[in-house]
C-alpha cells in the first residue's frame, strides 16, 4: 500500500478539483480581459457591486446544491425569495423600530415553511421533485400577488438601519458579502465533513443503497428541502434590504440562475458530487459574466446564450471527468 | 475445503425466525417459515428460484416486515422499523447486487453510518482511510481506500461489502449468494474470513447455489420448497441428493396437457453461439411442432441467449439460422419479419404498453399492415382484438380497457396474442407464467401446446421444474452460461436436471 496507492490518489484528486478550478481559469481569464480593455472593471466600486450581486445568488446557490446534491432540484426558489422580501419589506415598513436580527429570523422561517411543504410533498407525496416544485413556485408567487394586491413597498417607507445594512461594512467587507460567506462556508464544511452532509451525498448517488444502507432518507430529504428553503429567505431579507423597493414580481426567473450557478459550479445534475464551494463559484462566474457583459458593451441578450453554453459545457466536463476517471481506474485494476 | 463440524450449541439462538409469513398482493412469498441461527454457526439456506430465500433476507435486514410471525434477537422479540434498526441490532447484508455509493471513496462506503468522529463531531477522515485500510489487510485485498466505489468489479465492490459488514462490528452476517461472482481465489479468501468471523462467535446465514461450498462452510441447513419450511438440519446429516430431492420433492401434478405432435423440418438452429463474459459455446436446434424448454438456474444465461438470436443482444462467435437461412445478427426487425416472436421475461416493462388499451396491445406489432394510407382504423384494430382475445379465451371487460387492468394471467394472454397475431414460424416465450395463478397457468399451457400441435416450433425459458418437465419434448439445461445437459422428456427428471443445473454429475 505505498506507491501503488498514492500514485492514482493525486492524479484522482487532481482530477475531481479540476471543475473548481475550470471555473477559476474562467474567471481570472474573463476578469484579465475585461480589465484589459477598460480598467475601470477592477475599481473599488465595480467588484464592490459585482460582489453585492453575487452575493444573493450564492446563498441560494448554496442551498441549491445541496438540493441537487440528493438528486432533486427546488424551482420554487425564485419565488420563495420573493414571499420572504414582500413578507419582510411590509414587516419592517409596519414596525420601523424592529432590529435587523428579527428581519433576518422571519426570514428564514417563512423560507423554512416553504421548504417543508416542498420536502413533504417530495418525500411523501411521492411526487418528482421538478414537479413539486414548480407547482410550488407559482404556489408562491401567487400568494405574493394576491397579498400585496399591486402595492409595492418603497425605501421611502423602510426604516433606515435596514437599508444602510446592504452597505454597511465590516473591515471593509459589506455584510451581505461576509454572510453569503458565512453561509457557502458553513453548508460546505457541513457537506464535507459531517455525517448528515455525506448521507446526503449517499442519498444521491444511489437512492437505493441509501435506504438499504439504513439512513434516515426522509428526515434528510427533509432537512435539505428546509435549508434550500431557509436560504432562499434569507436571500429575500438580503434582497429587499439591499434593492429598498419591493413588489409581488421579486426575484422571478431567479431559480433558473441558481440551478445555472450550481450547475456551472460542477454539481452533478444526477446527485452524488460537486461541492458548495463549487456552486458559490459559479455565482460569481454568472455574476462576473454579466457585469464584464455591461463593461465589454456587448449586447446584454448574449449573456443568455453564454450562460446556455456555460451549462451545457459543464455537464460535457462531467461526463469527460466521470469517464475518465472510470478508465484511469481500470487501468489501474489490470496491473494488480 | 473440508466440513468443519461446528460446536453444537443448544442454547438460545442468536437470531430466531418464528413461523413468518410474508405475501406480496395474492402471492404468498414465505408461509410459515421458522429456523434459528447460532453463534459460532454457519447455517446455509438453499431452494429453488422463487422458493422465498430472498424474501427471508430482506425480512431479517429489515427492508420488509412479516405480515405474521416474528423474528427475535437473543430470544426478545424485535420489530424492524426499518433498515436501520436491523443493522443496530447487529445484523449486516450482503446482497447479491452489491449497494455501494459509486461517487463515495471506498473508505467512506466501509464507515457509512458510523464514521469515526473528531471531538467536533466532524468525520474524522485519518482514522476513516486507516480502519478502511485495516479491513482490507485482513482481508488480505489491494483496494485504494481513497478511490470512488465507482469503477470497482463486482468481486472488489463484494469485498468491500464485506469490509463494510466487519466494520460495523456486526454480530449477525447474512450473504446472499455473495460467491455468484467471485473466482476460485477470491472465494477462498472470502471463506477464510469467514470461518474466522464465525469462529469469534458471529451467526452466519449463507445463501448458494454451490453445494460443495455449503458442505465446505455451513454446520446446519434449512431447505425451503414454495415458501414454505422443508426441514432445518445438521449439513453433516443430509447428502447433497438429499438436498436436491427435499428442494424440488412435488408431485408433477397432470397440470401439463402437453399433446403430442407431430415434428416437423428444422425451424432454427443455433450453432456456437458466445457473447464474452456472458455465454459460450450454446448449439441447439429446435423444429416446427416442438417445444424446447432452456432450463437452469437465475443468471444461468438462458434470457440473454434467446434475447441474443432474436437480435435484442449482440453476440460475438457463432451463427443463427432461421428457416434455413442465415439471420441477421442484432436485428430484431429482421428476425420479426422472418417469423420469430419474442414474448419477453417482463411483461410489465417490456411486453406490454400498460396504458393503452388492450386492442391497441393487441395490435401494436401490426398496425403498419392493418393500416389504410397510413391511417388506423379503429374499426379493424377491433375486428383483429376480437378474433384473438377470444381464440386465447381472455377474460376482460372492454377492449378499449387498458391492458393494467387485467389479471397477470390475462395480461400474459394479450401479449402472446399480439405476437400470434403477426403469424410467427418460432415463438421464443420467457417465464411465460411467471406471477401467474394456478388456474391460469394450466390455460397458457394449453394454449402453448396446441400451438406446437398446429406447427409452430417453441422455445421456452422456464425456472419452473414442473412446467418444464411438464411440457417440453427437449430440454437443454444452461450453468454458468454453457450447455450443462441435453435431455429428452424420457430422460428428464427434476433431479437430474437440477444436478445439471447446478454442476452436479448427471446420473441417468
Amino acid at each position: 500500500m505505498t506507491a501503488t496507492a498514492t500514485a492514482p490518489r493525486h492524479l484522482l484528486s487532481g482530477l475531481v478539483k479540476v471543475r473548481e478550478l475550470g471555473i477559476i481559469l474562467a474567471l481570472v481569464l474573463l476578469v484579465g480581459y475585461t480589465a484589459a480593455s477598460n480598467p475601470r472593471f477592477l475599481s473599488g466600486q465595480s467588484i464592490r457591486d459585482i460582489l453585492l450581486n453575487t452575493a444573493i445568488l450564492a446563498v441560494m446557490a448554496a442551498g441549491q446544491a445541496v438540493v441537487v446534491i440528493t438528486r432533486n432540484i427546488d424551482l420554487s426558489v425564485g419565488s420563495v425569495l420573493g414571499l420572504s422580501a414582500f413578507t419582510v419589506a411590509t414587516m419592517m415598513s409596519d414596525n420601523p423600530g424592529l432590529p435587523m436580527v428579527v428581519a433576518i429570523l422571519v426570514g428564514l422561517a417563512v423560507g423554512g415553511a416553504a421548504g417543508v411543504l416542498n420536502g413533504v410533498l417530495v418525500r411523501y407525496g411521492r411526487v418528482p421533485a421538478l414537479v413539486v416544485t414548480l407547482g410550488t413556485l407559482y404556489m408562491f408567487r401567487g400568494v405574493t400577488y394576491s397579498w400585496a394586491g399591486g402595492q409595492q413597498v418603497n425605501a421611502d417607507e423602510l426604516p433606515r438601519h435596514f437599508l444602510t445594512f446592504a452597505n454597511d461594512a465590516v473591515l471593509g467587507i459589506p455584510w451581505l458579502v461576509l454572510i453569503a460567506l458565512v453561509v457557502v462556508g458553513g453548508v460546505a464544511l457541513l457537506m464535507r465533513n459531517y455525517r448528515v452532509g455525506r448521507e446526503l451525498y449517499a442519498m444521491g448517488s444511489s437512492p437505493q443503497a441509501a435506504e438499504l444502507a439504513g439512513i434516515k432518507v426522509a428526515r434528510n430529504l427533509l432537512g435539505a428541502f428546509i435549508l434550500s428553503g431557509a436560504l432562499a429567505g434569507l436571500a429575500g431579507v438580503l434582497f429587499a434590504a439591499r434593492f429598498g423597493t419591493v413588489d409581488a414580481a421579486a426575484g422571478t426567473g431567479l431559480e433558473l440562475n441558481v440551478v445555472a450557478a450550481v450547475v456551472v459550479g460542477g454539481v452533478a445534475v444526477f446527485g452524488g458530487s460537486g461541492t458548495v464551494w463549487g456552486a458559490g463559484l459559479g455565482a460569481l462566474l454568472l455574476t462576473v459574466i454579466g457585469s464584464s457583459l455591461t463593461v465589454l458593451d456587448i449586447n446584454q441578450f448574449w449573456q443568455q446564450a453564454i450562460v446556455g453554453a456555460l451549462i451545457i459545457l459543464a455537464i460535457c466536463a462531467d461526463r469527460l471527468v466521470a469517464v475518465r476517471i472510470a478508465r484511469s481506474l481500470r487501468k489501474k485494476d489490470s496491473h494488480v | 475445503m473440508t466440513a468443519t463440524p461446528g460446536p453444537s450449541r443448544p442454547g438460545p439462538a442468536k437470531l430466531e425466525v418464528r413461523d413468518v409469513t410474508k405475501s406480496f398482493g395474492a402471492v404468498a412469498a414465505v408461509q410459515g417459515v421458522s429456523f434459528p441461527l447460532y453463534a459460532g454457526e454457519a447455517h446455509a439456506l438453499v431452494g429453488e428460484n422463487g422458493a422465498g430465500k430472498s424474501t427471508i433476507v430482506k425480512m431479517l435486514a429489515g427492508v420488509h416486515r412479516p405480515d405474521t410471525g416474528t423474528l427475535a434477537v437473543d430470544g426478545a422479540e424485535v420489530e424492524f422499523a426499518g433498515p436501520a434498526d436491523a443493522k443496530a441490532a447487529g445484523i449486516a447484508v450482503i446482497y447479491q447486487e452489491p449497494t455501494l455509493f459509486p461517487d463515495l471513496s471506498v473508505a467512506e462506503n466501509i464507515a457509512m453510518g458510523n464514521q469515526p468522529l473528531t471531538r467536533l463531531r466532524q468525520i474524522d477522515r485519518k482514522a476513516m482511510h486507516a480502519n478502511a485500510a485495516r479491513l482490507f489487510t485482513r482481508l488480505g485485498v489491494h483496494i485504494d481506500p481513497d478511490r470512488p466505489a465507482r469503477g470497482l468489479s463486482i468481486a472488489d465492490q463484494q469485498l468491500v461489502e464485506i469490509a463494510k459488514a466487519l466494520s460495523s462490528e456486526a454480530r449477525v452476517l447474512i450473504m446472499d449468494e455473495p460467491t455468484a461472482a467471485l473466482s476460485g481465489v477470491e472465494v477462498d479468501r472470502l471463506f477464510a474470513v469467514t470461518r474466522a468471523l464465525r469462529d469469534e462467535g458471529a451467526a452466519i446465514m449463507f445463501i448458494s447455489h454451490r453445494f460443495e461450498e455449503i458442505t465446505a462452510l455451513c454446520q446446519r441447513v434449512t431447505i425451503m420448497r414454495d415458501g414454505r419450511h422443508v426441514c432445518t438440519e445438521p449439513v453433516a446429516d443430509l447428502s447433497v441428493d438429499d438436498m436436491i430431492r427435499r428442494m424440488v420433492g412435488r408431485d408433477l401434478s397432470a397440470l401439463f396437457p402437453k399433446q403430442d405432435t407431430e415434428i416437423g423440418e428444422t425451424v432454427l438452429e443455433v450453432e456456437g453461439l458466445g457473447r464474452e463474459g456472458v455465454f459460450r459455446d450454446v448449439s441447439f436446434t429446435v423444429r416446427a411442432g416442438e417445444i424446447v424448454a432452456l432450463a437452469g438456474l437465475v443468471g444461468a444465461g438462458r434470457s440473454e441467449v434467446m434475447q441474443a438470436v432474436f437480435g435484442v443482444d449482440r453476440y460475438d462467435t457463432g451463427s443463427v439460422r432461421f428457416l434455413g437461412k442465415p439471420l441477421k445478427a442484432g436485428s430484431p426487425r429482421a428476425a420479426m419479419a422472418a417469423g420469430m416472436a419474442l414474448v419477453p421475461e417482463d411483461r410489465r416493462q417490456q411486453g406490454l404498453v400498460m396504458d393503452l388499451s388492450i386492442e391497441r396491445n393487441v395490435t401494436l406489432p401490426r398496425s403498419r399492415a392493418l393500416a389504410r394510407l397510413g391511417l388506423l382504423f379503429g374499426a379493424a384494430e377491433r375486428r383483429e382484438a376480437t378474433s384473438w382475445t377470444s381464440q386465447l379465451q381472455t377474460k376482460l371487460g372492454r377492449l378499449s380497457d387498458p391492458v393494467g387492468t387485467l389479471s397477470g394471467g390475462n395480461q400474459q394472454k394479450v401479449v402472446l396474442a399480439k405476437w400470434l397475431a403477426t403469424d410467427p414460424k418460432l415463438l421464443i416465450v420467457d417465464e411465460p407464467t411467471r406471477g401467474i395463478d394456478v388456474g391460469t397457468k394450466a390455460e397458457v399451457h394449453r394454449l402453448m401446446s396446441s400451438l406446437a400441435a398446429r406447427g409452430l416450433a417453441v422455445v421456452m425459458v422456464s425456472s419452473e421444474l414442473p412446467e418444464v418437465l411438464g411440457m417440453a419434448d427437449r430440454i437443454i439445461v444452461l450453468r454458468e452460461g454453457h450447455v450443462a445437459a441435453r435431455l429428452t422428456r424420457a430422460e428428464a427428471t427434476e433431479e437430474n436436471v437440477m444436478y445439471a443445473a447446478m454442476g452436479q454429475q448427471v446420473t441417468t
